[in-house]
């Protein structure tokens, strides 16, 4: 075995950290670390492990409420409780750097990471979104080239993993815009169900317990991909390969169900999965969670390569596998059940009092640090904030009138907008016997047998939005994520959130990641939506320049009744056609100037909490009377937009519509595509037209009747000018769009 | 009467098909593939999923699980065995049914609700439809390909043992309404003793009317009858 290296000012700052990071290493052990400890340091301390730029701001999220078990930052994900004795886990995270480098697999074991978080809570998971961003795929160029194969291989990867191990994705959202050119966003969510005391702590408890590794081997894939998440891509990246992990869903799924069964017995203290910074992180942070110490030895550890130093073996982030901390004496159960599974297992360490995270490799100590200053007491910076100055307003007078047949058309066509069958025809959506709603509808809805409970999840974030006013983006991203619940007649629960944001020492993004944070904070007060957990990705750059600033949110209602579930698609000919909320006139920051006229201009639009917040109520109101059969809002691409995807979006029939709109003083273009908060396009049967109308008319919410179901053609008259598309053509832009572009 | 479903290493249908069972009245225990005994058992389901991975071949190594030499066996005693899927793999790798189901011709994994037709009656799965019946199914599958040599193709055909075959909504077998590529649109297929049933789509995903399908109802629905459990309607 070769020397390990000497600790220079050089090898710090390549495992980045600072020297005052290190001046604090050197007080926490009062002395100098070797190198593995630095190893240890680095990672624990990265931003990936210990949030040191952002935990200041995400103090600022409302995290309690009436419905919260386990509290966000507690334990691998937080907990809400759901009624009848059951709870939910649920968590959005990122892997956005592994995926840019290697699609397939950075994507796959991003499934695989939320997954493990899932169940070692000790819940089942049961379904999955995801929130990807890439650059354009349409168009030429090299970039558009690369932009294809990483969508390509982000969803393949995502597939892989998810059908293999059984677990159905079931919706998501997909953007694609200049900004994500060479710096994908992979933000995956998944979601378990347990009883509540079922619930598992990742805490080293009870001195003397055995310590268990269980799972995959450890090799040396994903060295350090912690550290590495934490910096910026760059043209070198590519060497970074190494750091990406390799999945191996099918062992995860012996994993998840040896695990679970595990669960079930008394046998477990504290269990916690080895993700980023892999044997590290699980062994400080239930050392600290249980103000303990665990000792370990390394080489008692499962391995698949020969002659791992410490140093790689401590920061390997191999997939599959678990810490578990087990009740003395119940040592059989562990190896019974692990036997059953042909899954590898070894007791490598024991629970101490002394507070310390030692290991051993063969009885040689090779690293003491005291765990709750490394897992816990990381440094944290509050980061030099500046106002990035938003492109001057549009000038509507001074936007030219376009085709607005045609512009429909584009929009439905453009890949943020068209229909993404050609991704979740490859996911498996069905297994769990439990998808009510298919995917491509306001929000996910699914049937959790086992607690006889119906979920809806959605997540949401317009970075058109964001880019231009962070904080009002994060306010819309929240308000849309609770209307989607709404028209799938749900209440919000709770939030889960990916924050994906640019290097946070530049001012700019650190101000966007601020405001962002703030913005989100006002909208989960505004609907009653604890945040429960999520993920903080910064150092989003390609080499050109930081993403657009992109706070994802996961939000997750429930439905109290199967006759609430609610679609967005048109169900029956002559059904009547309303619009809650107005027709609105807000054209700035649209999907439509975007896509037509290749803008990015506000103002953002404007938002009123409370005048959404009764609007969602009103339209849940009415779901419960049974008196609407589809609710879908109005967001991207406005008005036309919606009514053009209610009408084409059941895969089983689509129906044509007669709608006509009148509003003084408006164009037509901002009359057919702005994209104003706060509206929802319902249809009902004709008898129940008057009855909708006096219903929100009483609740003070503007409504009208826009016209009626049915065709061949969808007819708009606006403001006295009729347009007219077969329902062949706009089928043909809107859901064959991205098959074309991945056929091209 | 008693019905047993295989847990294979990576079987993730498991499950649902337990659930489904379960829901029609029927006891239902799980049987690990490292057992050796199906004695007692009245139907056998060998669930969907990646059994092993699926990383040599969809049920190459699956065949060989200790718990398959007990199927055989019971099979050739006219048990009745149903494989949905990963499970239909499995027993054309077990050499229970003729031919193979390879990789999608369009390469991609594919999830949808597909129509079958109904293509023959006469045997325990699907007694309680009629010819040309159509059913809607999920299907969820990268390799549902279905092949044989034409000697094996002539054969099924002949006697009646292709059972469905994939349709559009129409109950046309189009090129464009087959999913995966399979031969002659060949969606499920049964043995020449009429009591080893396979096929591609999940019948145990379309059971329970809250999921918008409740096709997958007659095949469950035909073995319980079959095995007088269920009064025929």
């Amino acid at each position: 075995m070769s020397a390990e290296p000497a600790i220079t000012p050089a090898l710090i700052a390549k495992h980045g950290l600072t020297p005052e990071e290190y001046a604090r290493i050197q007080s926490i052990l009062k002395r100098d670390p070797n190198f593995t400890e630095l190893g240890i340091f680095s990672v624990m301390w990265s931003e990936h492990c210990s949030y040191k730029n952002s935990k200041n701001e995400l103090r600022k999220f409302p995290t309690t409420g009436p419905t919260v078990l386990v509290k966000a930052g507690e334990e691998n994900a937080g907990v809400i409780d759901i009624g009848d004795g059951w709870g939910i886990a649920f968590k959005m995270e990122s892997h956005n750097h592994p995926s840019a480098v290697e699609p397939f697999q950075g994507a796959a074991t991003g499934v695989g990471g939320i997954i493990r978080d899932i169940f070692t809570m000790g819940a089942r998971p049961v379904f999955s979104l995801n929130s990807l961003r890439f650059g354009p795929i349409t168009g030429e160029g090299a970039n558009v080239k690369t932009n294809r194969r990483l969508f390509a291989g982000v969803v393949s990867g995502i597939a892989h993993y998810g059908n293999c191990i059984g677990i159905p994705t079931i919706g998501g959202e997909i953007y694609f815009d200049e900004s994500y050119d060479g710096n994908p966003l992979v933000n995956v969510f998944n979601l378990g169900i347990l009883k509540h005391e079922q619930i598992a702590r990742g805490a080293a408890r009870g001195i003397g317990n055995p310590v268990f590794y269980v799972g995959a081997e450890t090799g040396r894939d994903g060295l350090a991909g912690a550290a590495f998440a934490s910096r910026e891509l760059t043209e070198e990246s590519k060497q970074d390969r190494p750091a990406v992990q390799v999945g191996d869903p099918f062992k995860e799924k012996l994993l998840l169900e040896a695990c679970l069964e595990l669960l079930a017995t008394d046998a477990v203290a504290g269990i916690q999965d080895m993700g980023a910074a892999g044997l590290t992180c699980s062994t400080c942070e239930t050392a600290s969670r249980g103000g303990t110490g665990v000792e370990i030895d390394l080489a008692k550890v499962p391995k698949r390569e020969t002659g791992m130093t410490p140093y790689e073996i401590m920061l390997s982030e191999s997939q599959e596998r678990m810490l578990i901390i087990v009740k003395k004496g119940h040592e059989q159960t562990v190896v019974d059940i692990f036997e059953k599974w042909d899954l590898p297992y070894a007791e490598v360490g024991v629970v101490k009092d002394d507070g310390m995270m030692r290991v051993l490799n063969n009885g040689v100590e090779v690293a003491e640090i005291p765990a709750r200053q490394l897992a816990d007491e990381a440094p944290l910076y509050s980061r030099e904030a500046k106002a990035k100055p938003a492109p001057a307003d549009l000038d509507l007078a001074k936007l030219p009138e376009t085709d607005n047949r045609a512009a429909l058309l584009t929009l439905l066509a453009h890949p943020s907008i068209a229909s993404k069958n050609w991704v979740y025809r490859q996911y498996d959506h069905t297994v769990r016997a439990g998808t009510m709603v298919l995917p491509g509808s306001d929000s996910a809805v699914f049937l959790v047998r086992e607690a006889n409970k119906i979920l809806a999840a959605t997540s949401d974030c317009n970075a058109l939005y964001c880019a231009i006013d962070p904080r009002q983006g994060a306010r819309i991203a929240i308000a849309e994520a609770a209307r989607n619940l709404a028209c799938s007649g749900a209440v919000p629960l709770a939030v889960t959130d990916n924050l994906n944001f640019g290097n946070p020492h530049k001012p700019e993004n650190f101000w966007q990641l601020r405001e962002s944070v703030e913005g989100l904070a006002e909208g989960c007060r505004a609907f009653d939506t604890p945040v429960t957990g999520g993920n903080v990705s910064l150092y989003n750059e390609s080499p050109a320049a930081a993403i657009d600033p992109t706070p994802t949110v996961g939000m997750v209602g429930i439905i109290e009744d199967e006759r609430h579930v609610t679609s967005s698609h048109f169900k029956t000919a002559g059904d009547a056609i309303l619009l809650v909320g107005g027709l609105g006139d807000e054209l700035g920051a649209s999907h439509f100037l975007k896509a037509v006229h290749g803008l990015k201009l506000g103002p953002v639009p404007a938002l009123d909490f409370a005048h959404e917040r009764a609007v969602h109520d009103a339209v849940r109101a009415l779901i419960k009377s049974r008196l609407v059969k589809s609710a879908h809002d109005c967001s991207e691409g406005g008005l036309a937009v919606a009514l053009a995807e209610s009408c084409l979006s059941d895969p089983a029939q689509q129906f044509g519509a007669t709608v006509e709109i009148t509003a003084a003083g408006l164009r037509l273009d901002q009359l057919l595509f702005n994209e104003t908060q706060g509206r929802i396009v319902l249809s009902t049967n004709p008898t129940h037209v008057a009855a909708v109308l006096m219903l929100l008319e009483l609740r003070g919410i503007p409504a009208c009747k826009l016209g009626v179901v049915g065709g061949n053609l969808v007819k708009i008259t606006a403001n006295g000018e009729a347009l007219a598309w077969s329902l062949t053509e706009l089928h043909h832009a809107w859901h064959d769009s991205i098959a074309r572009a991945m056929q091209a | 009467m008693k019905a047993a479903v295989i847990r294979f290493p990576g079987s993730n249908c498991d499950q649902d098909c337990v659930l489904a069972l379960r829901e029609f009245g029927v006891e239902t225990d799980y049987v690990w593939h490292k057992e050796t005994s199906v004695a007692g058992y009245d139907l056998l389901v060998l669930p969907g999923g990646f059994s092993y991975g699926d990383y040599l071949r969809c049920g190459a190594i699956a065949r060989f699980s200790p718990i398959m030499k007990a199927v055989k066996e019971a099979a050739a005693a006219g048990t009745l065995v149903l494989g949905t899927c990963n499970g239909f793999q499995i027993l054309c790798e077990a050499g229970l049914l003729p031919g193979a189901l390879i990789r999608n011709r369009s390469l991609h994994f594919v999830c949808q609700h597909q129509h079958v037709r109904v293509e023959d009656v006469a045997n325990p799965f699907l007694h309680t439809a009629r010819t040309g019946t159509l059913l809607k199914l999920p299907i969820a599958h990268g390799e549902g390909c279905y092949v044989a040599d034409p000697a094996t193709l002539r054969e099924l055909n002949h006697s009646g043992r292709i059972l469905l075959r994939y349709t559009d909504a129409n109950g046309a077998a189009t090129d464009a309404a087959n999913p995966n590529g399979s031969t002659e649109h060949i969606a499920g297929i049964v043995n020449a003793g009429r009591n080893v049933f396979g096929l591609m789509p999940h019948p145990e995903r379309a059971c329970d009317a809250r999921l918008g399908s409740v096709d997958g109802r007659t095949v469950f629905e035909s073995i319980l009858t079959t095995l007088g459990v269920l009064q025929a309607a």
